[in-house]
C-alpha cells in the first residue's frame, strides 16, 4: 500500500510535469466517456418522455382511420386522398356491448383548423369535433366546467384547450362566454387540463366541439376522420382488433382484406416502434462512443510507448536500485490507469453537463423531459475508462518491464 | 569474504558468433576494501562491474556474495540484492528529472517497503553535505552536486558495497576531487567501495588496483602512493 501510494504520488507528479501532453492523451477517453454518459442519459430521458406520452394518451387505445394501412407506406389520407366510408354509424355499431364486451369507450371525431373570435380578439387554432363519450376514450381531463356529453351534443358548445384559454381569456374565467368560429357562436362550457405535447403535437392548442356541429356546420361532411377505441385490458387488444375488422368489413361489404377501406391501429405498437427506433439509435451512438474509447485507448498506448522510450534511462536506473520487473510494469500500468481514470472523471462531468443542457433545451422546447443520470452509467464509465488504460497500457508496460537494465542505462 | 568470483566467463552472442568479454575471472573482495578496477575501454571492466553488481549474469562460473552462491538467483532475487545490498554511482548521474534531490535519494527505499523513508533519505543527503539542497530540483544543482546526490542515493539503503562507474568522468577536476573525497570518507567509515575507471589519477584514490585487459586480470596490487582528496576537491599525494 505504501508502495502504491508512493508510486501514485510519483505518477501524479510526472503527469503534472507534462500537463499539455497528458491533457491531449486523455482527450479521446474524455470524449468517449462523455459520449457514453450523454447517450445513456438522453436515452433514458427520451424513453421516459415516450412513457409519459403513453400515459397521457391513455393505455390500451386503438385508432380506426379511413383508408387501408399499407405496410409499405403511410395511409391514403396522408396523400390527401379523402375516404368517406367511415361513419358515425360504424362508431355506433362498435358500442354494441354484447358483441364487443372489451370496448370501454368509442369516440368518433373530425378535426380541422379554425379561427376563434372573442370580442375583438382572435386566435388561429385547431378544433376537434368529438362524440359524447370521448372524455373517457381519449383520456382528456377537465380543469373547470364540463366536457361534451349527451345533453349538449347537439348544442353549439365548446371546450377550450389550456393554451387557447390563456391566449383569449388570460386568468379570467371563460365559462359562459360566447366565442365565434366561422361566425357561428359557441358557448364555452369547459377548459381541458394541460396535456403538453403528444408526439410533437401541442395538445393544448385546440378546442373541442360536438361532433354534429363540427361535421355539419363547420366542415360540411358526414364521415369520420378517426374513431378512437378504449379497450379494457392490453391482453384483449389483438382480439378486439380482429373483431373490429370483421365488423367493419361486414358493414362496408368487403370480402377480401386486401380491399379494406379502413385501418385499425394499435397506439402501443406505434410507441413500441418509437422505442425500437430510439433503442437502435442508442446502440448506434454507444457504438460510436465505443469507437471513441478505442481510439482514445490507442492514443494512450501510443503516448505510453513514447513515455517508455523517453524514460528508458529512468527504467534502467529504477531496476539498478532494485525495482523488479513487476514493479516497473505496475508503475506504467498505474500511470496509464491514472490517465484514463482522470479522463473518465472529466468525461463524466462533461457528459452530465451536456445531458443537463440538453434536458434544459428540451424543456424549453416544451417537452416534458426528465434529466436522468443513472449511477450504473457512471460506474460503467469509470470502469471502462480505467480498463481501457490498463488494457492499452499493458503492452507499453510489459515493454518497459522487459528492458535490460544495462542497455536501458546506456540509452541515449 | 564479501565477494568471491570463481572462473567467471562472459560471452556476447551476435549472429551465432561468440565474443568473449570476460575470461576465467577469479577475484575476491573483503569487506571494507576500496578497490579500483582499471583498464582501457573494451577491456571488460564495465561488464565485470555489472556482473558484480547483479545488473548482468555471467555465462559461466560462480559468484558468491556474502557467502551465498548467487549464480542461480531469479531476476526478482537479484533485484532484491541490488535494492538492499548494493549501491551504484554512474558516470552520467542518472538522476530523475523534474524531481527533488530528496525524492531522488528516496527512490531505492520506495522498493524496500520500509518505514522512515524520509529520515533515512535526509541522513544520506547530510552525509554527502547537501542538506541545504534537499528540496532543490535536480536541474537546479551543479554537476558535482548531482554526483553527490547519486552517492547519497547509493548510500541510503546502507548497502554492503558501493559500485562507482567512472564517477568523475563527467566532472571538472575540482568537483571530481570533491566526489572522490566523499568516497574516501565513506571508505574510512567502513564502506566497501569498488571503483571502475580508465584513469590512473582516479584509480589511485583506492587502496587496491586491479588492471584488466582483454577480459583478463593482468595485475592485482595494493596502491602504495595513494592520493587523498580534500573536501574542497584539492588532491594531495
Amino acid at each position: 500500500m505504501q508502495f502504491f501510494l508512493n508510486e501514485l504520488k510519483t505518477v501524479l507528479r510526472g503527469l503534472r510535469a507534462r500537463k499539455g501532453r497528458s491533457a491531449l492523451t486523455i482527450l479521446g477517453i474524455v470524449i468517449g466517456v462523455a459520449g457514453v454518459i450523454t447517450i445513456i442519459s438522453l436515452g433514458a430521458g427520451a424513453q421516459s418522455l415516450i412513457l409519459g406520452q403513453i400515459t397521457k394518451l391513455g393505455s390500451n387505445l386503438l385508432a380506426i382511420m379511413p383508408g387501408k394501412s399499407n405496410e409499405d407506406g403511410p395511409p391514403a389520407a396522408a396523400y390527401g386522398i379523402t375516404i368517406t366510408t367511415l361513419t358515425r354509424e360504424d362508431a355506433e355499431a362498435l358500442r354494441d356491448q354484447i358483441r364487443f364486451p372489451h370496448i370501454m369507450g368509442v369516440s368518433g371525431s373530425v378535426t380541422g383548423t379554425a379561427t376563434l373570435l372573442w370580442r375583438n380578439l382572435n386566435v388561429d387554432t385547431f378544433f376537434e369535433a368529438v362524440e359524447a363519450d370521448s372524455f373517457s376514450a381519449r383520456n382528456i381531463e377537465i380543469a373547470s366546467g364540463e366536457f361534451i356529453n349527451p345533453t349538449n351534443i347537439n348544442a353549439n358548445v365548446l371546450v377550450l384547450g389550456q393554451d387557447v384559454k390563456e391566449l383569449l381569456f388570460g386568468e379570467n374565467d371563460p365559462i359562459g362566454e360566447l366565442v365565434k368560429i366561422k361566425n357561428i357562436p359557441f358557448t364555452v362550457i369547459g377548459v381541458a387540463k394541460p396535456r403538453g405535447n403528444v408526439f410533437f403535437n401541442n395538445e393544448d392548442d385546440k378546442v373541442y366541439i360536438p361532433i354534429n356541429i363540427g361535421q355539419k356546420q363547420i366542415l360540411g361532411i358526414n364521415y369520420l376522420q378517426m374513431i378512437g377505441i378504449k379497450v379494457d385490458a392490453a391482453a384483449n387488444l389483438e382480439s378486439t382488433i380482429t373483431d373490429i375488422e370483421q365488423l367493419l368489413r361486414e358493414r362496408h361489404n368487403i370480402t377480401n382484406p386486401e380491399d379494406d377501406d379502413f385501418a385499425v391501429m394499435n397506439l402501443a405498437d406505434a410507441v413500441s416502434l418509437l422505442t425500437t427506433i430510439t433503442d437502435a439509435l442508442k446502440m448506434f451512438l454507444t457504438l460510436m462512443a465505443g469507437i471513441a474509447l478505442l481510439v482514445g485507448g490507442i492514443g494512450i498506448m501510443n503516448i505510453m510507448l513514447v513515455t517508455v522510450a523517453e524514460r528508458t534511462r529512468e527504467i534502467g536506473l529504477r531496476k539498478a536500485v532494485g525495482a523488479t520487473n513487476r514493479s516497473v510494469r505496475n508503475q506504467f500500468l498505474l500511470e496509464a490507469g491514472t490517465l484514463t481514470f482522470l479522463g473518465g472523471i472529466i468525461g463524466i462531468i462533461a457528459g452530465v453537463v451536456i445531458s443537463y443542457l440538453v434536458s434544459l433545451g428540451a424543456r424549453y422546447a416544451g417537452l416534458d423531459w426528465d434529466f436522468i443520470i443513472s449511477p450504473i452509467s457512471i460506474i460503467l464509465a469509470v470502469g471502462v475508462s480505467i480498463l481501457t488504460g490498463v488494457l492499452f497500457g499493458l503492452y507499453p508496460a510489459f515493454k518497459a518491464a522487459k528492458l535490460d537494465p544495462i542497455e536501458a542505462l546506456r540509452y541515449e | 569474504m564479501l565477494i568471491k568470483l570463481e572462473n567467471i566467463t562472459k560471452e556476447y552472442h551476435n549472429d551465432d558468433i561468440a565474443t568473449p568479454v570476460l575470461k576465467n575471472i577469479n577475484l575476491s573482495v573483503r569487506e571494507g576494501e576500496f578497490l579500483a578496477i582499471m583498464g582501457p575501454s573494451g577491456s571488460g571492466k564495465s561488464t565485470l562491474m555489472h556482473i558484480m553488481g547483479f545488473l548482468d549474469r555471467p555465462t559461466a562460473g560462480e559468484y558468491f556474495f556474502e557467502g551465498e552462491n548467487t549464480t542461480n538467483f531469479t531476476d526478482d532475487e537479484l533485484a532484491r540484492i541490488r535494492n538492499e545490498r548494493v549501491g551504484f554511482v554512474f558516470q552520467s548521474f542518472n538522476l530523475l528529472p523534474r524531481t527533488t534531490v530528496l525524492n531522488n535519494v528516496k527512490l531505492p527505499l520506495v522498493y524496500t517497503h520500509g518505514k522512515n523513508i524520509h529520515g533515512l533519505a535526509e541522513k544520506a543527503i547530510a552525509a554527502v553535505g547537501l542538506g541545504h539542497r534537499a528540496d532543490y530540483f535536480t536541474n537546479q544543482i551543479s554537476g558535482g552536486e548531482k554526483q553527490r546526490v547519486a552517492i547519497a542515493r547509493a548510500l541510503v539503503n546502507t548497502p554492503s558495497v558501493i559500485f562507482a562507474d567512472e564517477p568523475t568522468g563527467n566532472l571538472d577536476s575540482k568537483s571530481g576531487g570533491a566526489v572522490m573525497h566523499i568516497l574516501q570518507e565513506l571508505h574510512r567509515q567502513g564502506h566497501t567501495i569498488i571503483l571502475v575507471t580508465h584513469e590512473m589519477d582516479t584509480a589511485e584514490h583506492a587502496e587496491r588496483l586491479i588492471k584488466i585487459k582483454d577480459g583478463m586480470i593482468m595485475d592485482d596490487q595494493p596502491i602504495t602512493a595513494r592520493r587523498i582528496a580534500e573536501p574542497d576537491g584539492a588532491i594531495n599525494k
